[in-house]
C-alpha cells in the first residue's frame, strides 16, 4: 500500500510504462510519449488530490500484472492493460486523466497539434462573425410563440 | 449578539444579489450572508497553462469534488444527475455557462394547456419588466426578434457565430429546423464596467476577463454602494422563530467559526433548491417540528433538474474547440407540446462549439474512440478542434418523490446536516430524452459528424435546482405564496429557483433572478403591511 501523499518506487516505474501505453512517442507527429521525463514529472509535481486515486490504480494494475509492467512481453502487457481499463473504475479513469491532462500540456506536443504555447487570459483568441445570412430562412419564418389563455 | 437588522438575505448568488439590489432603494438596513467569500479573477483556471486540469479538481463544478471550505457536501449517490453549485459571492453565476433563455409564456400554464402538473400563480406578464431590468443590469448579448422565444431587447449584440455556428445553421435549415443565436450574458462590448468578451473560452469555471456576467461584478458593486452590507465567509446554521411563529434571526458560524445570533425583522432566502430546503428542515423547533415552514410538508419536495440528453461527433472542417465561449445556438423547434411525439411538454436545445484538447482527450478516451498506443496521435487529430454537441435540455415535471432531505449522517465542515438526494428521471422525461437524441443525431448526421457518442443523462448536469419549495396560493399545496413569501411565517420569504412550480425547458437563471426582483418589488409595495 502507499503513502496517502507520494507513490512508491515501483509505482511510478509502472507509472511510466503505462503511461507508454496510453500515449506512445512518434516520430511521424515529432512527438514525445507520455513516459516522457519531462512528462512524467510534471504527473508527480501535480498529483495532489488525485494521489490517493492514482496509487490504487497503480496497485490494481500491479495485481494484475504480478510483477512490473515493463517486464512483461507486449502481447501479456496489452492483455493487462484492457483488463486495467475494464476494471478499474473511477481509480483507473483518474489515472489515465492524470497522464492525459499533463500530455496535452507539454510544449511539444501543443506546438504539434499546430496550438499557443500560452494560457488563455490574457490574450484570448479571434471569433469571425460567420455567415448572418444562414439565419435568413429562420428569420422569414412566421413568429408563433404557444398562445396562453 | 449583533445589532438587529431590517432584512437579512441568506445567500449572494444570483437571486441574493438581486433581492438586495433591488431592496437597497428603501434605505433599510439590509445585511447579507454568505458562506462564502470575493472570488480572485486573478486566480481563475484561463489565466494558467493549466486551465483545463484544473477543472477536474479545485475549479470542479462538483461540490462533492471541489471540496473547498465554502462548499458543503451533497449525498447525491441515489439520484443518476449529480448536484452542480458554485458557493461564494456570486453562486453560481461565477461557474455558469452564460447560456441566458427565459421561460415562456406558456411555461407558466401547464396544467391549463397540457393537464399535467401545476399552473404558476403568476404568469409571464408579471415578469416581464423585471426580466428587462435584470437584462440590464446583468448584461445581456444577444439578437432580438427570434420567431419562437419570447421578445427580448439585449443591450449588446450576440455573441459571432464563429466557425462552429454555421456548420450548425447549414445542418438546421438542412432540416428546416429552427435555431437562433442565444442570448447570453457576456458582454460583447464593454459594458458598465465589464470588459468585452476575448474569447477566453472557458466561460464556465469564471471568467478571467469580466465579460461573463457574475453577480459579483453586476449587482453587488451597485447593491453595496447603495448601503447594503455583505459578510462572507458566515455560514447560516438556521433561522429561529419567537412565540409569535416569526422569523426572529439566524444562527451563523462566522469566518472564524464562532457560533453568532443575528436578529432581523425579515429573511430572505436565496440558498438555491438544495440549499434552501436544506436550511429549512434544519431550522427544526417546537412550533416547526418538521422543518420551518414546511405545514404543507413539501419543503424539499418536487425536485427538478432538466435532464440533459447529450450526443454529439466529430465534422471534418474546424469548430471553435475551447476559442469561444462554448455555448452559442438554441433551437426551440421542440419546446411545445406535441402529443404525437409520446410526452408532454417539451425541450430547448442548446448547441456546443467545441472543446480544448485535455477535455477532448479525456472525454474521447472514456467513451473508447481514443484509442491507446500507435494509433492514438492519429485518431486525436481527427477528434481535437472538430467536435459539435447537441443537447436536449428537458422539462423536469414535479414529482413528490423526487426530494431533498437531510443526510443522517454527513455533514459540513461546520457539523451541519448535508442534503441528501432522491432523484428518478420521470417515464415522461425518458422519452422526452430519447426523442432529443434522436434529433440531435439527426443534426450531426446534417452536419457531416462521425464518432457520434452519447451522455443521456448528462451524469455531472445538476445545475438547475428548482421546485423544492414551490411557489402557490394554497398553503396546502405550496411553500410561499404568489410573492414569495412563506405561507408559515409571515415575515420569511424565498427567492431562488426554489419557488418555480415546473421547471420549463430552458435554463433558470434569468427567470430565477427576475423572480427575484419581482418578489422585492412586490415587498416594496407592501411595506407598510408586509407581514399581514
Amino acid at each position: 500500500m502507499s503513502a496517502a501523499n507520494e507513490l512508491t518506487s515501483t509505482q511510478r516505474d509502472d507509472l511510466r510504462t503505462v503511461a507508454a501505453m496510453i500515449v506512445p512517442a512518434s516520430d511521424e507527429y515529432k512527438v514525445p510519449g507520455a513516459d516522457d521525463p519531462a512528462i512524467q514529472a510534471d504527473m508527480l509535481a501535480t498529483l495532489g488530490r488525485d494521489t490517493a486515486l492514482v496509487a490504487q490504480a497503480l496497485d490494481h494494475l500491479a495485481r494484475l500484472a504480478g510483477q512490473p509492467l515493463a517486464e512483461l512481453d507486449a502481447a501479456r502487457r496489452d492483455d493487462v492493460a484492457k483488463e486495467f481499463r475494464a476494471t478499474g473504475g473511477a481509480a483507473a479513469a483518474t489515472l489515465v486523466r492524470v497522464v492525459l491532462q499533463c500530455y496535452y500540456r507539454d510544449d511539444r506536443v501543443l506546438r504539434s497539434l499546430g496550438l499557443e504555447l500560452r494560457a488563455p487570459f490574457p490574450k484570448g483568441y479571434v471569433l469571425e462573425q460567420g455567415d448572418w445570412a444562414l439565419l435568413d430562412p429562420v428569420k422569414a419564418r412566421p413568429a408563433s410563440l404557444r398562445r396562453t389563455p | 449578539m449583533n445589532d438587529p437588522v431590517d432584512v437579512l438575505i441568506i445567500g449572494a448568488g444570483a437571486s441574493g444579489a438581486a433581492v438586495a439590489w433591488s431592496l437597497a432603494e428603501t434605505k433599510m438596513h439590509i445585511l447579507c450572508l454568505d458562506q462564502g467569500g470575493w472570488m480572485k479573477p486573478s486566480e481563475y483556471p484561463s489565466t494558467g497553462r493549466d486551465w483545463e486540469a484544473k477543472f477536474y479538481g479545485d475549479w470542479s463544478t462538483s461540490p462533492n469534488i471541489r471540496g473547498r471550505p465554502e462548499d458543503y457536501p451533497v449525498n447525491d449517490d441515489n439520484s443518476p444527475i449529480k448536484v452542480v453549485n458554485f458557493n461564494g459571492v456570486g453562486g453560481s453565476t461565477v461557474m455558469y455557462t452564460a447560456h441566458w433563455p427565459r421561460l415562456h409564456p406558456s411555461d407558466f400554464k401547464v396544467r391549463t394547456l397540457d393537464g399535467v402538473a401545476d399552473d404558476w400563480p403568476i404568469d409571464y406578464d408579471a415578469l416581464t419588466p423585471f426580466f428587462e431590468e435584470n437584462d440590464r443590469m446583468m448584461g445581456v448579448s444577444g439578437l432580438s426578434g427570434d420567431p419562437l422565444s419570447p421578445p427580448t431587447r439585449p443591450p449588446m449584440p450576440p455573441q459571432p457565430l464563429g466557425l462552429s455556428g454555421p456548420l450548425i445553421g447549414k445542418a438546421m435549415n438542412k432540416l428546416g429546423w429552427h435555431w437562433w443565436p442565444s442570448d447570453t450574458t457576456v458582454a460583447t462590448m464593454d459594458y458598465e464596467g465589464r470588459a468585452r468578451c476575448i474569447n477566453l473560452g472557458h466561460c464556465t469555471p469564471a471568467c478571467a476577463q469580466g465579460a461573463k456576467a457574475s453577480t459579483d461584478i453586476t449587482y453587488w458593486p451597485h447593491a453595496i454602494r447603495a448601503g447594503v452590507e455583505l459578510k462572507t465567509h458566515c455560514r447560516v446554521r438556521e433561522i429561529l422563530t419567537n412565540e409569535h411563529g416569526m422569523a426572529s434571526g439566524v444562527v451563523y458560524y462566522d469566518k472564524d467559526g464562532v457560533e453568532q445570533f443575528q436578529p432581523a425583522e425579515v429573511v430572505i432566502i436565496a440558498c438555491n433548491g438544495v440549499g434552501t430546503p436544506r436550511l429549512l428542515l434544519n431550522s427544526v423547533s417546537g412550533r416547526f417540528p418538521n422543518g420551518l415552514a414546511n405545514s404543507s410538508g413539501l419543503v424539499g419536495k418536487n425536485l427538478m433538474f432538466h435532464p440533459y440528453a447529450q450526443i454529439y461527433g466529430f465534422v471534418k472542417e474546424p469548430t471553435d474547440s475551447n476559442r469561444a465561449p462554448p455555448t452559442c445556438l438554441w433551437s426551440k423547434e421542440f419546446y411545445d407540446t406535441d402529443l404525437s411525439r409520446g410526452f408532454v411538454r417539451g425541450y430547448g436545445i442548446q448547441f456546443g462549439r467545441g472543446a480544448g484538447p485535455v477535455f477532448e482527450a479525456v472525454a474521447s478516451e472514456q467513451k473508447g474512440i481514443l484509442p491507446w498506443g500507435a494509433d492514438h496521435h492519429r485518431v486525436f487529430r481527427q477528434l481535437n478542434g472538430h467536435r459539435l454537441a447537441v443537447s436536449a435540455i428537458c422539462e423536469d415535471l414535479p414529482e413528490e418523490h423526487n426530494r431533498v432531505t437531510l443526510d443522517p449522517v454527513l455533514k459540513d465542515g461546520h457539523g451541519i446536516p448535508a442534503p441528501k438526494i432522491d432523484y428518478t428521471i420521470g417515464e415522461n422525461s425518458r422519452k422526452m430524452m430519447e426523442h432529443g437524441l434522436a434529433r440531435g443525431r439527426e443534426i450531426l448526421e446534417a452536419a457531416g459528424a462521425t464518432d457520434i457518442c452519447i451522455n443521456n443523462p448528462i451524469p455531472w448536469g445538476g445545475w438547475h435546482l428548482l421546485g423544492t419549495a414551490r411557489m402557490g396560493t394554497d398553503p396546502a399545496r405550496s411553500v410561499v405564496n404568489e410573492w414569495g413569501r412563506s405561507h408559515d411565517v409571515k415575515n420569511l420569504f424565498i427567492v431562488d429557483g426554489s419557488v418555480f412550480v415546473t421547471s420549463g425547458g430552458v435554463n433558470p437563471t434569468s427567470t430565477i433572478q427576475a423572480i427575484a426582483l419581482y418578489v422585492a418589488d412586490q415587498m416594496k409595495q407592501r411595506l407598510a403591511n408586509l407581514f399581514d
